[in-house]
């Protein structure tokens, strides 16, 4: 890897603080340090907030379950408060890569990232979630931008990720069976004003299907037609085609697990 | 920064971006914890940190600043092996042996997570972040099934029932 200066602040001021020039916040470091080494991602700074203790943390607070920025897959995965509140989260959070990605991955690293085939992004924007930052709240449907991209400023940084706990909530995916990311993946969550889906994996970005969304309000899923959008996602590992179909056979797939 | 490896502590001179494999093996010879695919996907450099297996590959020195850190050189010697380890000799869960180190962390996590009567299906859901090149994975699974029984026996892991 490239020379870089390795910092490791003990305040969210003082991590803000040591943002500048071609920065970066460190996080659980499975994509970014993956993207270092192999010269996807250089950076004169990296900012390690894994010492920064108002990062962690999940409680209940109100309507939502409230999940800090550094709290690794295997904690939400195991926290009984996100078991019991929204199981589908945990089962979620479970399913991301393997026991060792788990360990040292985090929710604000895997939103702030938003890769298009990631699973947290899918259940933040089924979730209705909010996304808190240093400067402020982002909701979901404003914050994931396409590919790679988001809301976030320029070393604006998550503290937390506020999801709306809602009537039930489950997430159906097709994993790419090396990687385990997401060749198609849809979250659905069921609330008193109606169903939110969210898909990842298959386009660019993660969206809501509204389509589906209305089809299963109205009771009427059979009448839904295929996904249909202009940056669908084909590569070697699934035409894009394949992706549309996986994504409906992975819709049916967690309303059959919403229901039981 | 301080880093207590294998029960020794020392003062890692080293740039605190340095990954941890690359000490651990460049800088304390430590060459048990091997180098597979350096993509994060093979799990043949996991090692533990505080107690947690992770990819040390993926992982900064200074990120284990005051962490302990356990290589497989620390889990048990030539006499006295770790019961991991002397399960993995009794089931031949090895072929070639370059993937076995991190099996061992994997196998000690499986072990520690899901208790001493770990079924063969999780055993080998909780593997998928670790490759074997021989595809030796029916010797892999047993071994581990096996020294789940043994560390429990050892007295290292509760030897109730455990899901």
């Amino acid at each position: 890897m490239p020379a870089f200066q390795y910092l490791r602040p003990a305040s969210l001021t003082e991590a803000i603080g040591a943002f500048r020039g071609d920065a970066a916040y460190l996080a659980g470091g499975h994509t970014l340090i993956p993207a270092m080494k192999t010269g996807l991602r250089a950076v004169e700074r990296l900012i390690d907030l894994s010492a920064i203790p108002d990062l962690s943390g999940i409680e209940r607070r109100g309507d939502r379950m409230v999940v800090g920025a550094m709290v690794r897959h295997a904690a939400v995965a195991h926290s009984p408060l996100v078991q019991a509140t929204i199981p589908g989260l945990a089962r979620l959070a479970a399913g991301i890569g393997d026991p060792q990605v788990r360990r040292r991955g985090t929710l604000g690293g895997s939103l702030a990232n938003n890769d298009p085939a990631a699973d947290y992004p899918a259940a933040a924007l089924a979730l209705d979630a909010t996304i808190e930052t240093d400067r402020g709240t982002h909701l979901a449907d404003d914050f994931f931008q396409g590919m790679f991209a988001t809301a976030l400023a320029e070393g604006e940084l998550i503290r937390a990720v506020a999801f709306r706990i809602p009537q039930a909530f489950a997430y159906a995916k097709f994993r790419h069976p090396a990687s385990r990311y997401a060749l198609a993946g849809v979250a659905v969550a069921r609330f008193g004003e109606g169903p939110r889906v969210a898909v990842t994996g298959v386009a660019a970005g993660v969206f809501r299907w509204t389509e589906a969304e209305r089809a299963i309000a109205a009771g009427a899923l059979a009448s839904l037609g295929p996904l249909e959008r202009d940056d669908l996602i084909g590569d070697l590992h699934a035409s894009a085609e394949y992706r549309a179909h996986l994504a409906r056979v992975m819709l049916e797939r967690a309303l059959e697990e919403l229901v039981r | 920064m301080r880093i207590r490896v294998n029960g020794e502590t020392f003062d890692a001179a080293v740039h605190p971006g340095t990954l941890l494999v690359d000490w651990l093996r460049d800088g304390l010879g430590l060459t048990g914890t091997h180098v597979g695919c350096t993509t994060s996907q093979c799990g043949a450099c996991h090692v533990m940190v505080d107690g947690e297996v992770v990819k040390s590959c993926t992982i900064l020195v200074g990120q284990c600043d005051g962490a302990d850190v356990t290589t497989i050189e620390g889990l048990g010697t030539p006499e006295a092996l770790h019961p991991m380890q002397e399960a993995f000799r009794t089931a031949h869960g090895l072929q070639c042996g370059f993937c076995t180190p991190g099996m061992v962390m994997a196998g000690i996590a499986i072990a520690r997570t899901h208790g001493a009567h770990v079924s063969d299906e999780t055993i080998r859901h909780e593997l998928e972040g670790n490759l074997c090149r021989c595809t030796g994975y029916q010797n892999i699974v047993a071994a581990i099934r096996l020294g789940a029984r043994a560390m429990a026996e050892a007295g290292l892991i509760p030897a109730a029932e455990n899901a």
